[in-house]
Formats: structure tokens, sequence, C-alpha cells
């Protein structure tokens, strides 16, 4: 028997404030003035209810690099940041290509019981490029995978990128699609351009994402297959996918925070915590990024949380891995960039991506009968990124000493609290 | 005063200038027969270099030690450095032994400003990647002032691989700095996309040296990899040569006054043949020499005061 | 001769400070002459002798007084200039300092009677200085120190051949010469501390 609880006084997604009763997993009655004898209260009064939102690319780095992350430090900083979802990208070692690796990943994550971890299978073999994975496998398995990403590496080869794509629509899956031709950015360290130029590190031109996307947008309505197209960061990639849209293809596509908030500039200082894969762009691409995601052009916020040990990232630009953290910092990101609209938040954070990811317990607006899955942000609050005081095993965070809006006081999933009074309750 | 050297733009006019006078009043300490210096007595300098480049570092070293200061050398080769130590832990051993100022030469652009985040003495930026090497577009700003009498209002050609070049990076900034006109000249996959916005709105762009070469006061031959071949930069050496390289016949197109230049090592045959390269214009020789005073003026200024 | 625009010697406490004229234009000259007269007699018409300026004001001194030395007795005392920053024990407490130049004069110092000229004798650190700097530009028979105030509080030991006018004072007060090559008037000012 789970505990009941009742969240007094909380603004559902923007709305007037309710009382939220929670049993057996389920949101069982709303309503203002509630009570029950046996709940547990749960003080709502100034915080904002959203569904727990859900993040379609997340590298927990389980199995191979625990030393950056594991899949429960990963579920821990996600629940921290509100989500109740993620997907776990397949660039571990061994690499997620079989039913054997996703299913561990999923295990592991039921095991930390904090958010639920949905695996991705690979694309290819090894992440190489060459022969498709088994797909089918890994979708039967009980991990049950449904996008399918070679992220960090881009499937380059059109013929294979065609197969893929007609393949997953026997079980209703989706390629998810790292766009980065390999032959235009070898060697590339950040955007090209002028501050490229300044700092003398190879450039990473925005063409080489934007022509994938569109060869990608045009063999996926060739095929009558769907798209998904990782962390957009262009301007130009904006402008193909609503072009492909308009043209009836079926792409989604997601946007990190730091796309939307940091610019190339930021590489002046050579410290490779701002050093990521894509590279952070131009203000010109940071406006058509928000201006895509406030459209709709753009579908959901993904973190792409790519957690790296110290001796990755204090060193070198050239030496360092790419990536930055993302979990506990998205919501906050997003909240600077978009300012409080609630409903639009919630659709591009948790129930997009859960209909993208097809996680149906997902995205729901907790409302009488919804499954109990939600969060719960002060969107008065104010807090400065202290990299140290990450639930992550990594800290590079680019946000660090930044001071952001909004933080989360409490997450629950299917009835259960993950994190209560902004902690993790386990 | 600066309290680190990391790139050409640290310097404003009046510090480029101060650099340059400076250096030329101890040009003339190599004509004494004591050639050293007390000022910088008790100091320690080291050279931290990754990369093999034996003129760079003796040219630092003669530097240092004219000025009176220990010097340690730290090379890439059978230290620490080459069994993996990351440049962090170097760093903090550089700081523990109480380097006053560190000049390194590094494979990767912006190495140096790593380090300055980790020591807390001075660093001077030896050439970083395909970034910058200030030191060096100090000592070519010098031999043009001494060579032509002054730097503002000169026209220099830039010719060369300008995209791969920490020397032209260096001295765009630091010629603009100091009034010149600068053009680059190369084929267009060897100029970056952005150089004008990135380093200065008045840079000049030519594909085309031929043209350029009757209007310049000075021009700066760059070295060209025979490598860049392979990732078709340029089709051949003999199609690069004949369309940038500055032989006799080019070098008769230049004004009577103008000089040549390079900062070495040269590719004799490829970006400059023989003859201009020992040709009375080539300042080639005298750069090498200019290298020292100017060096020597640097660590005067970063460590001589307070 | 263009001599370089330089900030008034010896530093100023604050203002409104009081300010003693110590020597006018005319005493001045008059100290110049007496100096030129002192440096003859007392090297013997001043032959093997050559005269080195110390940045700044110390430049045009020598000049000045090979200009009179020359007018006394018809004898040409080559002048050169000394620059000592390099050669300073207190450069880590200020600011870096612009090198100034150093000419040696023409045939050099070596077995010759060096006069060090400068415009105020104070702590005698720059002097010694000039003295490391000249062991190594060569090997002068002897050094001999030429100044215009001598205003006490020596902290080595060090003594000038001839001083234009001995000026006891506080170590707050400063004392500030001009020259009209340099500051566009001749004059020697002794500034005291604020009155409260």
């Amino acid at each position: 028997m789970s505990t009941t609880y009742l969240v007094k006084g909380v603004s559902v997604a923007g709305a007037e404030p309710t009382d939220l009763l929670i049993r057996d997993g389920v949101v069982v009655e709303t309503g203002t003035g509630l009570s029950a004898r046996d709940a547990q209260g749960v003080d709502g009064a100034g915080l904002v209810a959203l569904p727990g939102l859900v993040d379609l690319h997340t590298h927990l780095r389980e199995p191979g690099r625990e030393d950056a992350e594991t899949v429960e430090s990963g579920s821990r900083a996600a629940a921290r940041g509100g989500f109740t979802a993620v997907c776990a990208m397949a660039n571990t070692s061994p690499v997620a290509d079989t039913a054997g690796v996703v299913e561990q990943v999923w295990r592991l994550g039921r095991e930390a019981g904090l958010v639920d971890v949905q695996p991705i299978g690979a694309v290819t073999v090894g992440l190489a490029g060459q022969h498709l994975a088994e797909l089918g496998a890994m979708a039967t398995s009980a991990a049950k995978v449904r996008i399918f990403s070679d992220d960090g590496h881009c499937v380059s080869d059109p013929r294979l990128m065609r197969r893929a794509l007609e393949y997953v629509k026997a079980f209703d899956g989706v390629i998810a699609q790292h766009a980065e031709e390999p032959r235009l950015t070898e060697g590339a360290q950040m955007h090209e351009g002028e501050v490229s130029a300044r700092l003398g590190l190879t450039g990473w031109p925005a063409v080489a994402e934007e022509a994938i996307i569109a060869r990608d947008a045009l063999l996926a309505g060739h095929v009558g297959a769907r798209l998904h197209v990782c962390h957009v960061s262009t301007a130009g990639s904006v402008d193909v996918i609503r072009q492909a849209k308009a043209a009836g293809v079926r792409v989604t596509a997601e946007v990190t925070p730091h796309h939307l908030l940091l610019t190339d500039e930021r590489a002046s200082s050579y410290d490779p915590v701002f050093k990521v894969n894509p590279p952070l762009r131009t203000q010109a691409d940071v406006a058509a990024l928000r201006k895509g995601l406030a459209e709709g052009v753009i579908d959901v916020v993904a973190t792409d949380h790519a957690p790296h040990a110290v001796e990755d990232k204090e060193c070198e630009w050239a030496y360092a891995r790419p990536g930055m953290l993302g979990l506990e910092t998205a919501l906050s990101v997003v909240l600077d960039v978009l300012g409080p609209d609630w409903p639009l938040i919630a659709e591009r954070m948790s129930r997009t991506p859960a209909r993208i990811a097809g996680l149906a317990d997902h995205g729901h607006l907790p409302a009488a009968g919804a499954p109990a899955t939600f969060t719960l942000v002060d969107p008065a609050a104010r807090w400065e990124v202290d990299p140290t005081a990450s639930a992550s095993r990594s800290r590079n965070t680019p946000y660090a000493g930044m001071t952001l809006p909004g933080r989360i006081v409490a997450t629950f999933l299917r009835g259960e609290p993950t994190v209560l009074d902004g902690k993790a309750v386990k | 005063m600066i309290k680190h050297l990391l790139s050409a733009a640290d310097l404003d006019s009046q510090q480029a200038i101060l650099v340059l006078d400076t250096a030329a009043e101890l040009a003339n300490i190599s004509g004494r027969e004591v050639k050293k210096l007390p000022t910088l007595r008790g100091r320690t300098v080291v050279n931290l270099f990754y990369e093999d480049s034996t003129r760079t570092r003796i040219s630092f070293e003669a530097a240092a030690k004219r000025l009176s200061a220990d010097v340690i050398n730290f090379s890439a080769k059978g230290s620490s450095v080459s069994k993996g130590e990351s440049l962090k832990d170097t760093a903090l051993t550089l700081q523990a032994m109480g380097a006053d100022a560190v000049v390194i030469r590094h494979p990767a652009s912006g190495a140096p400003h790593r380090l300055a985040s980790w020591v807390g003495g001075s660093v001077v930026n030896a050439g970083d990647g395909t970034h910058e090497h200030p030191t060096q577009a100090l000592l070519d700003a010098y031999t043009m002032r001494s060579r032509l009498g002054r730097i503002a209002g000169l026209h220099v050609a830039i010719v060369g691989d300008v995209l791969h070049s920490r020397v032209a990076r260096s001295n765009v900034l630091l010629l603009t700095t100091l009034g010149a006109k600068v053009t680059v000249v190369g084929p267009p996959t060897l100029i970056p996309v952005d150089v004008a916005p990135a380093l200065s709105p008045d840079l000049q762009v030519s594909y085309d040296l031929d043209a350029v070469l009757p209007e310049v006061d000075v021009v700066m031959m760059l070295r060209v990899q025979r490598e860049r071949m392979n990732d078709s930069f340029f089709p051949s050496t003999r199609e690069y040569a004949r369309r940038y390289g500055l032989d006799a016949q080019r070098m008769r197109r230049l004004p009577e006054h103008a000089i040549v230049m390079h900062p070495g090592p040269m590719v004799r045959g490829m970006e400059i043949t023989p003859e201009v390269a020992d040709s009375a214009r080539s300042t080639i020789v005298e750069q090498v020499a200019n290298g020292v005073s100017v060096r020597m003026a640097v660590l005067y200024l970063l460590l001589g005061g307070k | 001769m263009a001599y370089p625009k330089a900030a008034p010697s010896s530093t100023t406490s604050g203002s409104p400070p009081s300010v003693k004229v110590i020597l006018t234009e005319t005493d001045l000259q008059r100290v110049v002459d007496r100096i030129a007269h002192q440096i003859l007699e007392k090297t013997d018409g001043a032959d093997g002798t050559v005269l080195l300026g110390i940045p700044t004001r110390g430049v045009p001194l020598a000049h000045r007084l090979a200009t009179r030395i020359a007018a006394f007795e018809g004898v040409d005392v080559p002048v050169g200039v000394l620059d000592v920053t390099l050669y300073r024990d207190d450069l880590r407490l200020r600011a870096t300092r612009a090198l100034g130049p150093t000419n040696m004069p023409p045939g050099g110092i070596d077995g010759r009677r060096v006069i060090l000229v400068d415009d105020v004798l104070f702590s005698g650190r720059t002097v010694r200085a000039a003295l490391d700097a000249l062991s190594d530009l060569g090997r002068p028979s002897s050094v001999q120190l030429a100044v215009i105030v001598d205003r006490g509080h020596r902290e080595l030991p060090i003594r000038a051949d001839y001083v234009g006018k001995n000026i006891p004072t506080a170590r707050t007060e400063s004392v500030k010469v001009t020259l009209a090559e340099i500051d566009g008037s001749d004059e020697v000012k002794l500034i005291g501390e604020e009155l409260t």
C-alpha cells in the first residue's frame, strides 16, 4: 500500500491554484479545499505543477564510463531537474546495439527507481555506420526500444540511412539522426565563423548539419518514414525543417537548452566546458532556434546531457571531449529563455517528447485520472549554479556561477516522490 | 603593463611601440663585450616547449639569460610531459617551482590561455597551434621599422596559408594596431571565410599576388606545408608555386624600396625561391637577430616592474 | 637638440603644498658655471675626461657643463648619455619603466675619467646603478659625480665630487628641478608637505 499525498494550492501549468490528491500512482481528485485523513501534505503554495519532464536525449555513460556517470547518478540528476523519464543514448561501452545491452540499461534504471529510463538502441553495429544493428530484437526486448540513434556519430551513408528509416516502420520506430557530414567536420573544434577564425580553431560549418537534415528529410518523405533530428543548432536547419514539415514529411526536431542560450563567443576563453557537438553558434542562430521552438518547428527541448570526467575537460581545448551537463539546469534555462509560458513548456518538455518516445505514462497534466507523474517548480526562485552541488558524477556545466530562475521543489513518479524539498529522496 | 602576452591583440598601440623602443635600446647590448644585464637576476623563466623548435627556444633562452634570469627548459621529449602528464599537472609543478614566467609553445590553440589560469606567473605565448605567435609579430614589426623607418601607413602583404598560420594572425592584429594597411593573399581555400571580420575590418583579401606586389612596401611570405595538398587545399606544389610563389620575376614587380620577409623555416622552391631568399631585399637573417632583442624587451616589460 | 618631455623630478606630496624657490634662473646659471670651473680646477684642465648625463635632466646639464667648459678654456669634453633603468634595485616597486637612451661618447670610456651628471642626489641608488652600468660598459680610470642639488638622506656610501647647492630636506619634502630644454624654464623648487 503506497502513501497518499495531498498537494495543496498548486498552479497546474499556470492555471488557478488547486489541490491534488494522489493515491496508488494516480491523481484521484483535484479541486480546492481537499482533505484526506491519511494523506501526507505537500505545500504547493506559489508553485507550478508541470507534467513530469521527458528528455529524449541523455547520456548516462553506463556501461563503460561509470567514472563520469552511472544510470543511478544520472537518474538522480534527472529527477532533481524535474524529469520523470529519460531516453538513454546508445554510445556506451559496449555500445547498446543488442537486446542484451539495452535490457541491462533498462534494468539499471528500474533498480535506481528515480526516473523511467528508456534505452535508445544504436542504428548500426558498434556505431560504425556500416551494418544495421538488430533493431527488431531491441524493439521486442524488455527495453521496448522505439528510438534508434548512432548519436555521437552521423549515419552518413545515404543508402544505409534509407534502409534504417524504412526498416523501423515495421515496429513504429524512429531514427534519431545526429546530423553531421563527417567529411566537412574533420578535426573541427567549434563553429566555423568569425570566432573560430580569430581563435585559430578548426571550424564546424553549419552546412554540415543542414545538408544532412535536408537529405534525411527528403529520404523520410520518399520512404514514408518518421525522422527525428537531434540537437538542431543552426538557423538554416530550422528553415530546412520548416520546409520539410510544410511538405508533409513526418519529421520532429529537438533543441538543447545550451543552444538556446549560449553562443560561440564563449569559446574565447578556450575553456573546454563550452566545447560541445554540435558546437555553440552565433546569436543569429540562437534567435532562430528560439523562434523555431516557440512556433513548434522545433518540437521539443532535449538536454543532450553529456557528463565528462575532470581530466576530459580540464585540458587543452583540442584534447577535450565535447559535451555539457544539462539535466539539472534544463527547465531553468528554458524558463529564462521562453519566460513563464507554462503550457508551452509543458508541451515542449513533456507532452511532445513523451509522444515521440511512445511513453504513454508520461506527458499528462496532473488532472483527475491522470498518472501522478509530475514535477513542482518554484517559479520565483533564483539559484546560483554550483558544479560541486550537482547530483551528477561530473562537473562540466557551462552555467557555473550563473544565476538562473526556477527551482524544482518536488518530483513524483507514478505517485511516489523522487524529489522532495529540492532533494532526491534516495 | 599587461601580465601575460597571449595574443598580439593584448598590446595597444602605445604598449606595442614601447616594446619596439625597448628592443631598440636592448639591441645595443649585443654590441657590447659584456652582453648581460642584471635586471631579472633571481627570476626564473621556464621554457615549456611541447613542439620542437630549437630556434625559438634558443632565442627566448638567450633573451632571458642576457637579463640574468635563470632559465629552465622543459621540452616535450624525455620528460614527464612526454609520459602523458597533463598540462594542468605540469602547470602545478611550475607553480610549486616558483616560475616567474613561462614561455609556452604548444600544438593546441589556446593552451597558453589555459596555462595562464593555472599558474601565478606571467605566460608568454611562443606559438599555440594555428592561433598566434605574438613575439614573432613583434620582431617582424621591429624589422620593418628598422628597414623602412616606420610602420604606420605601410602597406603589408601577407602571402600563403593564412588559415593555418599563427604568424599571419598575430601580424594582422599587430600591424593593424600600429596603423599599417594589410592585405592577405593566397588561394581562397587557405584564407578563412570570416578572416576580415574576425581580425580587422580594414583587412583586404586578394587571390592575385601579381596584382598586389607593385602596391606594397613589405611582402611577408608564409610557410606552406606540402601535406596540405593531400587535403585538397591546392592541387599540386607546382601549381601553388606558380600562382603564389615569390620568384625573382615577381620580386622585380615590387617597388624599389620594398622588403621581403619570412618567419622561417622556409620551404625553398615552394613559397620562395633561393634567389629571392638570399637577395638584398630579404630580411630573413635580421629577423632572427632581432628576435632576441624583442624577446628581451617582452621579458623586461612583463617582469621588470610591479 | 631635442629632449624627451618628462615629468618633473621627485614625487610631489599632496596639495596644496608649500613651494619655496631655492634657485632662480640666474642662480642656476651661476651654479653651472661654478661647477664647470671646479671641474677644470680639480681635473687640471679636463684632459681625458668625459661627461655622462643620467636621463632625464642629467643630460641637458651635462651638455651645459661641456658648453661652459669649452667657453672658459676652449676644451672640448665629450658628452654621452647613460640610462640606468636596467640596473636599478627598485624596479619591482613600481610599474615597468620605459628605457632611456644610452650613448657612449666618441672614443668610449675605457681609461678615461668619467664624470656622471645628475640633477638631484638623494638616496644614492641611482648613482649606484650608474656605477654598475659603467662597469659593464668599460673600465674608466676613475668616476666622479656632479649634481646640482644634494638633498641628503643617503642610503648608500655615495658622495658627490661637485655640488651646486646643499639643501637639507625632510624626507616628505621634494626637490623639483626644471630646465629650459625639457620643462621650458630654469628653476629649482623645494616643495613641502601639505599644511593642515
